[in-house]
């Protein structure tokens, strides 16, 4: 293979059809041998990325009938409560303050139909930025204001937000602060699979959340719960071939974690973030749509750091808030059903017209099948 | 949210990469990945890179995706996925 290097990341031998074809093929196979222990084999993908590259391919459609894909709790809008939503929109009422956040959170309705995508249009000063540092720049920029930072996110997005943190610190930056309503990917597999009524044989792990922690994390997945682990890349044929994996291991009947990413996931991860990570947060409780707030499956700021801590220097409380009234992100989350057996999918609920943040957020569930089809 | 790219350090000064991804450059900070150096391949996150990449290793995945299933083209496409065109 004659190529330079910047060509065998953009290569279209990842989207290959031949290759996909062979695949599907071998996949269909695997389905079939796997089959004999009954019923339809049921995979989680985890992350929201992973939801979305499954849809945009188009590969659903293509996947043998004994094969559904759920999808997990890997949306980061996705997974965070009505009351965290309920925080931020909180945070944007403070006069003078200067709300940054990714752009997904802009459309998501708190508790009383608010978003802040309706509150920049009646004037608050809310900025979508690429990077939390793009947030402290602006803080610099501005010193009288008061920035706000909305971290939500898993371990990929985490270690990001200590960055820019981490950062703010250093240069001595009194007007910076960020939320932290940061969920782990581990602890929500336990809490998926601790319930016995799950129907999940194999879950395809998220890339580039491995590519922080690595692989030794999810172990218990396979051991404790005898359940197999691909982590898996973003391309159709990493996703293909992640899938074939996991087939394998359930045919085998030997669980194990493999890493089908690892030009960019190594065992280790990169102990440069986890170090960083362990220093601005702690782990702690988090609140998780349909689920509720459950010991140390989040982070919060650590003790040297809680100064940029936005709900406490705002003094924002928590307050329980219910699920949009007929909405069922939560239980699509948890993969215990698919989008259009919700009855507002499609109707009431809409990309333009979103109830629930599965069909808010650009990676939910039901944003994707809404665009994309099944 | 988690989704990442990646790109070719063309210079850095302390911890701050400028990254070139196909054409368009962008600042990128390097506080997660010390060990990168210029012309490395990093993958990008939020305007951090969260991990150096090795070429070798893409192509490595190339290769086995065509050793398992380079083989079985004639075989897929007379199988149940001659729908499948390639």
């Amino acid at each position: 293979m004659k190529t330079s290097p910047a060509e065998r990341f953009a290569s279209p031998l990842w989207r290959d059809r031949k290759l996909a074809a062979a695949a599907l093929a071998e996949m269909e196979r695997l389905v079939a041998a796997a089959g004999k222990t009954g019923g339809t084999v049921n995979f989680m993908e985890v992350c929201g990325t992973h939801t979305m590259a499954i849809a945009a391919s188009g590969m659903r459609r293509l996947f043998p009938k004994g094969l559904r894909m759920l999808s997990g709790p890997g949306c980061p809008v996705c997974v965070t409560s009505q009351g965290d939503i309920d925080r931020v929109l909180a945070l944007a009422e403070i006069p003078g303050v200067i709300i940054t956040t990714f752009g997904d959170m802009m459309k998501v309705k708190g508790s009383k139909g608010l978003d802040l995508h309706s509150m920049r249009e009646k004037g608050t000063d809310i900025r979508v930025v690429y990077s939390p540092l793009d947030a402290v720049a602006l803080a610099e920029a501005e010193p009288e204001r008061q920035v706000v930072f909305i971290g939500v996110g898993f371990e990929t997005t985490a270690p990001v937000i200590a960055g820019a943190v981490a950062r703010a610190q250093k240069a001595g930056l009194k007007n910076f602060s960020s939320t932290a309503f940061f969920k782990l990917v581990p602890p929500a597999l336990e809490l998926l699979l601790s319930d016995p009524t799950n129907r999940i044989h194999g879950f395809m792990l998220p890339g580039h959340v491995s590519a922080i922690i690595g692989l030794e994390p999810y172990r218990f997945v396979a051991e404790k719960y005898k359940v197999p682990c691909v982590v898996t890349g973003f391309e159709p044929m990493d996703i293909l071939a992640g899938i074939n994996m996991l087939l394998k291991q359930v045919v085998s009947g030997r669980p194990a974690i493999e890493d089908e990413y690892f030009r960019a996931v190594k065992a280790g991860g990169n102990p440069a973030a986890q170090k960083l990570l362990s220093e601005v947060f702690k782990v702690s409780e988090a609140s998780w749509r349909a689920i509720g707030t459950v010991k140390a499956t989040g982070l919060a700021f650590s003790k040297a750091y809680e100064g940029f801590d936005a709900v406490k220097r705002f003094h924002i409380p928590y307050s329980d808030a219910p699920e949009p009234r007929g909405c069922l992100c939560g239980k699509i989350l948890l993969g215990k059903t698919l989008p259009p057996d919700c009855p507002l999918f499609g109707k009431s609920c809409t990309p333009a017209s979103a109830v629930g943040p599965c069909m808010v957020s650009s990676e939910g569930a039901c944003a994707a099948w809404f665009k994309y089809g099944g | 949210m988690c989704l990442a790219v990646p790109g070719k350090i063309t210079s850095l000064k302390n911890s701050n990469a400028e990254v070139d991804f196909n054409g368009v450059k962008r600042a990128v900070s390097l506080d997660l990945v010390p060990e990168a150096k210029k012309n490395d391949y990093v993958l990008v996150h939020a305007g951090f890179a969260i991990q150096v990449l090795e070429p070798k290793e893409a192509e490595e995945t190339l290769k086995l995706f065509a050793e398992i299933y380079g083989k079985e083209h004639q075989d897929a496409l007379s199988g149940p996925l001659s729908h499948v065109k390639p």
